[in-house]
């Protein structure tokens, strides 16, 4: 599992892996929003949380067929569909490397990119909290619409279709926590429910992924 | 016998087709009635005037649009435990049925706020629950076109039906801890003590009752052509075969 996990990572890593896309998304994203919005403060800081989540879910979104379409044009899903260890290990890997070339790194941008936005300071903190919590379940997420569009020729598109409608907890409940925070109300409800969302996507989504892998491959 | 005896498809197109006429029949005349006296023989109300009579399409609707997703669910585990095919035909026939309903409540909803809340559309949670329901349907039908082999596509929309349910019903408690309603609460539950008048409530029931009888003849209906649609590709391919 370990070997996998480093194998994906330097995937990830080399040219062409589109590591830095998703990160340089979400910059252009928060560059791009207040020159169409105007540089007028307020009205960018209360929107801020609510495109800073929108701007990491589409960053996500953007690697999600890296996961398993490469792999399965060489044949090595196979490979690791036989291998020793179980396919829903092998999905549960796959999504935690996806989670530390895109989730991971989002999370410590954020902050930075937040200024652009005029974020309200109070919201800093729960901005990456929430970020933290909540990406796991994106790229989990993720992996399961990865796992069964897999064997589709383009299946880029189908892909967002179908992933989008199942980020909408995640989007609804992170925003919020952020939102509360930076007006300065409690935001432990939402972050609670963001944290139970992403544990509940780890622990059960692995097995609908592998149940699709295991469809695509027959 | 058992109700797995009709997953056999020769014995469901029997069943299916003696009670196909009574099941037409039954909605016609289910909806005439309740859509004739709703809206003809029933008054005004005081506040609302005659726009409240939309609300003899527009909550059959919405309730079928949920019903028919839980019918989906309901099937596709069907086929995931027990494989019959008729089971999840019957889940692909139900999809386009209950995506109609949804565009029909969204619809008449829109219709029935305009002159209401002075609005067609407002991010409330009962409307957005509906909007992101109506995005789970296109992604279901979505998945079905895209892929080619039949037992394929059925397993993986069956699986995408039962992880969309779970993230359907997150998204419609999440979206209440994010707005508040214009939208008003449940009037029809049998042990509320403040319920929509009877004068309405009655032609309602009649109308619900011919929506679901409307959802089971479209349902039938598109099945029997799925089944006959999956007969006609086998013969094809026994000639191509000879």
């Amino acid at each position: 599992m370990k070997a996998l996990l480093f194998r994906d990572l330097r995937l990830a890593m080399r040219a062409g892996g589109g590591f830095g896309l998703g990160l340089a998304f979400f910059f252009l994203l928060s560059v791009l929003v207040p020159l169409g919005v105007g540089p007028e403060g307020s009205t960018l800081g209360r929107i801020a949380p609510g495109i800073l989540w929108v701007g990491a879910l589409l960053a996500c979104l953007l690697s999600l067929d890296r996961i398993f379409a490469l792999d399965f044009e060489d044949g090595s899903l196979e490979f690791l569909a036989t291998a020793p260890i179980p396919l829903e290990a092998v999905v549960a890997v796959k999504a935690f490397a996806h989670w530390l070339v895109t989730g991971l790194p989002l999370t410590l941008i954020a902050p930075g990119l937040a200024v652009f936005l005029n974020l309200p300071p109070a919201g800093y903190l729960w901005l990456v909290l929430s970020l933290a919590l909540g990406t796991p379940a994106l790229s989990v997420i993720g992996t399961f619409g990865a796992a069964l569009v897999v064997g589709l020729r383009r299946g880029g598109l189908l892909l967002s279709l179908l992933v989008l409608p199942l980020y909408v907890p995640t989007l609804i409940l992170g925003a919020e926590a952020v939102r509360r925070g930076a007006e300065g109300m409690a935001p432990a409800t939402p972050l609670a429910l963001v944290a139970a969302i992403s544990l509940g996507a780890v622990a059960l989504l692995p097995f609908a992924a592998a149940a699709a892998l295991r469809v695509n491959l027959r | 016998m058992s109700i797995w005896e009709y997953a056999n498809p020769k014995r469901f197109m029997q069943t299916s087709a003696r009670a196909l006429p009574w099941a037409v029949g039954l909605t016609v005349a289910c909806l005439t009635v309740g859509l004739v006296w709703g809206f003809f023989f029933t008054p005004e109300d005081f506040k609302q005037g005659s726009t409240v009579k939309i609300i003899y399409i527009h909550v059959p609707a919405a309730m079928m649009a949920i019903n028919a997703w839980i019918m989906m669910l309901v099937t596709s585990l069907i086929w995931i435990v027990r494989r019959h095919h008729v089971s999840v035909l019957a889940a692909k026939a139900a999809a386009p049925v209950g995506l109609t309903f949804t565009i029909i409540a969204l619809v008449t909803g829109a219709l029935w706020g305009q002159p209401m809340w002075g609005t067609w559309w407002a991010w409330d949670p009962r409307l957005t629950a509906f909007l992101i329901l109506t995005l789970f349907y296109f992604g279901y039908l979505a998945l079905w076109s895209a892929i080619e082999d039949p037992d394929t596509a059925a397993d993986l929309t069956s699986i995408l039906c039962l992880v969309g349910s779970v993230f359907a019903l997150l998204s419609r408690y999440a979206v209440n801890l994010w707005s508040q309603g214009l939208h008003q609460g449940a009037s029809l539950s049998l042990d509320k003590e403040e319920n929509v008048s009877d004068v309405y409530w009655q032609p309602l029931v009649i109308c619900i009752v011919g929506f679901v009888l409307l959802f089971v003849t479209m349902v039938l209906l598109r099945t029997r052509t799925e089944i006959r649609a999956r007969r006609l590709k086998a013969l094809l391919a026994r000639e191509r075969v000879a």
